[in-house]
């Protein structure tokens, strides 16, 4: 439905020249890549493209932010549940280096979007004007392109560029720089859609070798195992990844950018890797006679120590970006390209199979792990509230149709080994940057990009002050999001480092919180605070069933740990139940 | 682990405003030390290459030249050897003139050295010598003994002994 619409605003925007201004031929070019909301805060290096918002306002929905990071979080959200690019706008200086949080974290996790920030004008450039800064020097290590535009004429081309590099190959931020006087420069306006650049290979050749390599690899196993990251999502290869799990037979554990490609309750599931994943994938990752990796790449968090990570296994890669092949794990086989088309390809070459046996040492280990954890962080008999049994609450009522937003610490690792999920793109986290403050602008571009899914964000009483000021965008634009923010008074996850490896030095992390209920009040937020098992369930009803935006704060036990863990340097199998 | 070796890599890229940023990024964020760098342009139109001298492990290059490949600019990165290619550095030596006339030594190191007079005026003359980073250092320590007013050491450029397929993959884009 997207596509068909972006090609037929293409369409109409191709061809015809007009004589524009270089504002108003940004606010075409957005228009032409089928944009219709975008996030930002103005200043006066962006003014003139703001003078152009104000009269486009009935085909572009421009969010104000309270602060640039929040805008782009918000685009990043927006982008990973719609697979549309997420746009952010911003001025020069502190306008543009506030972005850059956002567009690390839009890096590091292959999320597509675009940042336009003004910049002085042209004559200026270099001489420490007001609020210049060199924002193409400071966003070159974390942007997948980035460019300065001087001069209008090159407003179109550049800006065809830009969303085309985003969106092609694995996914990444640009930055486009655009300094005032370019923004007010006349010219004659032709907009021609970005279909290839010269020095840029999105995607590799599928090599026909190299799946039939693969298969006959998969079919000979005895124990293989999958892991998936979020490339199956990227690649829009959900379905080709269900029938290839499905006619193998092949128990699949995923990242947790991963998650939601196919239902968490799907029989060959088998839940999440890494730091603080399911005990059985993680252990039985060093047992596995073929590691089939789809779509991730190693990061540490989910190979724990490389020097002991599947060395009894064969590897193989499916992998889009060469450069993850053989960075952290070396592959016996790498299959390059798009997973969409690789493992398509793979499909009909696969027998089919049930390896009974093997799933049920999935099964017998998940049984250690409920048993000893996942029990009591669900179902607690104890009288402090469990974070578990809050995402236990969410699920019973969102039955996993929610797309669930989580920030960073403890309360993430929970949201993500229990929040149930039917549907891809569900999970948005900041994975690899570790961003705090990440989810409550992140969940305001999720509902914008999903607005027929509830979206709930779940927050820590940490990361939720780092960008607590964007409760008044939500504010401002009713947009009706769910919060939750599971409080211990703690920074939680260094809280609990420090018990376990600083012996109990709990340095700078007990936190002295204000009354969050009041503070969303003052935005007129509804609000309520639960601290009682028996009024959880209650509440979560009400929240999800109220039609506006909701918080509410869960007063969770002070020092609960989240396990299983993988300590630093140890071996996912060594992986820790207490 | 392999050992550590001295690699040129090069680097066929388009010709455009900080590039030279992005790709110093890749070296820089991974604390590998650039021994020297040239730009310049290369056997095609329009395409500019970058010469980069660095010392490292063969893995870590491989994974390297990965991150440079990765970027959207950059059409293709190679790493060679030493023994895989013909590669030099020029320098150019300011001495003073007076020692052309009254040292004869000098006149047979340049003799030997096989170094190129550039320019020669009263106060000063220049001499310009290409080779192995061994043969400028030679000289260099050489001329030392007489005093050198200002010297000039270029990067390593250098061509490959096999072929660098750029025009057969950009001719693949055209299509």
């Amino acid at each position: 439905m997207d596509t068909i619409q972006t090609i037929k605003l293409q369409d109409t925007a191709v061809e015809a020249t007009q004589r524009l201004t270089g504002k108003e031929a940004i606010i075409k070019c957005l228009l032409a890549e089928g944009v219709d909301t975008l996030y930002g805060y103005p200043g006066g290096a962006i003014m003139p493209v703001y003078d152009e918002l104000y009269k486009y306002q009935d085909k572009l929905h421009h969010v104000l932010t309270r602060h640039e990071q929040g805008a782009t979080h918000a685009a990043q959200g927006y982008a990973r549940v719609s697979g549309r690019v997420g746009v952010a706008i911003a001025t020069s200086g502190p306008g543009a280096t506030n972005l850059i949080t956002g567009i690390a974290d839009a890096q590091i996790d292959s999320t597509p979007m675009v940042c336009i920030t003004g910049q002085v004008a042209s004559h200026l450039l270099g001489s420490d004007a007001f609020q210049e800064t060199d924002i193409i020097g400071i966003s070159t290590p974390v942007t997948k392109w980035n460019y300065q535009i001087t001069k209008a004429s090159e407003i179109p081309e550049v800006l065809a560029k830009a969303f085309y590099i985003a969106k092609s190959g694995r996914p990444g931020p640009v930055l486009i720089d655009i300094t005032k006087d370019a923004q007010f420069e006349e010219f004659d306006f032709v907009y021609k859609k970005c279909k290839a650049v010269r020095s840029y290979k999105p995607e590799p050749k599928l090599n026909p070798d190299s799946v039939k390599a693969a298969a006959d690899l998969i079919n000979n196993a005895k124990k293989p195992m999958i892991v998936w990251g979020q490339g199956v999502i990227l690649g829009k290869a959900e379905e080709e990844f269900k029938a290839v799990v499905e006619k193998s037979g092949v128990p699949a554990a995923w990242t947790i950018l991963g998650v939601s490609a196919i239902p968490t309750d799907h029989p060959l599931n088998v839940g999440m890797v890494g730091m603080h994943g399911n005990y059985g994938p993680n252990v039985l990752t060093n047992e596995c006679d073929v590691l089939i990796a789809i779509g991730m790449r190693f990061d540490d968090r989910v190979t724990g120590n490389l020097e002991t990570y599947a060395k009894q296994a064969k590897v193989i890669h499916f992998e889009i970006d060469p450069a993850e092949v053989n960075k952290n794990v070396e592959a016996d086989i790498a299959v390059l390209g798009n997973s969409k088309e690789t493992l398509a390809a793979l499909l009909p070459l696969l027998e089919e199979k049930q390896h009974t046996d093997w799933h049920n040492r999935f099964k017998e280990l998940y049984q250690i792990e409920y048993d000893k954890i996942i029990k009591d962080d669900i179902t607690p008999e104890k009288e402090g509230l469990t974070m578990g049994e809050v995402l236990e609450g969410i699920n019973k009522v969102s039955k996993g149709d929610a797309v669930i937003v989580s920030d960073v610490g403890q309360h993430q690792m929970i949201a993500c080994r229990y929040a149930k999920f039917n549907k891809s793109k569900s999970n948005v986290t900041s994975g690899g940057l570790g961003t705090m403050g990440f989810a409550l602008p992140a969940a305001i571009g999720a509902k914008m990009g999903a607005p027929d899914r509830p979206v709930v964000a779940i927050i820590g009483d940490g990361g939720y002050q780092m960008t607590i000021q964007e409760l008044g965008t939500i504010f401002q634009t009713k947009v009706p999001v769910k919060i939750v923010v599971l409080n211990n008074d703690f920074l939680g996850m260094v809280r609990q480092w420090q018990q376990l490896f600083f012996d109990r030095r709990y340095a700078s992390t007990e936190m002295v919180n204000p009354d969050f209920v009041a503070i969303a009040k003052g935005y007129f937020i509804d609000a309520q605070r639960v601290s009682k098992r028996e009024d959880l369930a209650g509440a979560i009803a009400e929240m999800l069933t109220a039609e506006g935006p909701y918080f509410l704060e869960v007063k969770v036990e002070k020092e609960d740990n989240v396990f299983p863990m993988i300590p630093t340097g140890a071996s996912v199998s060594d992986i820790r139940l207490e | 682990m392999s050992e550590t070796k001295t690699y040129t890599v090069s680097i066929y890229t388009e010709n455009n405003v900080g590039l030279l940023n992005r790709i110093s990024a890749i070296f820089q964020r991974r604390k590998i030390n650039i021994e020297s760098l040239n730009t310049s342009i290369s056997e095609i139109e329009g395409v500019s290459k970058f010469t980069i001298v660095i010392n490292l492990t063969e893995d870590r290059v491989k994974k390297v030249i990965g991150q440079l490949e990765k970027q959207v600019e950059v059409i293709k990165a190679y790493y060679h050897t030493d023994e895989e290619t013909i590669f030099l550095e020029t320098c150019l030596f300011k001495i003073k003139s007076d020692l052309l006339f009254e040292e004869r030594q000098i006149q047979n190191i340049i003799k030997e050295s096989s170094a190129r007079i550039v320019t020669v005026n009263k106060e000063f003359f220049v001499l310009e010598k290409a080779g192995r980073r061994s043969e400028i250092d030679l000289l260099y320590r050489e001329l030392s003994a007489f005093g050198i007013m200002q010297f000039t050491r270029s990067g390593r450029i250098s061509v490959s002994k096999e072929e660098m397929k750029i025009s057969s993959m950009l001719a693949e884009f055209a299509e």
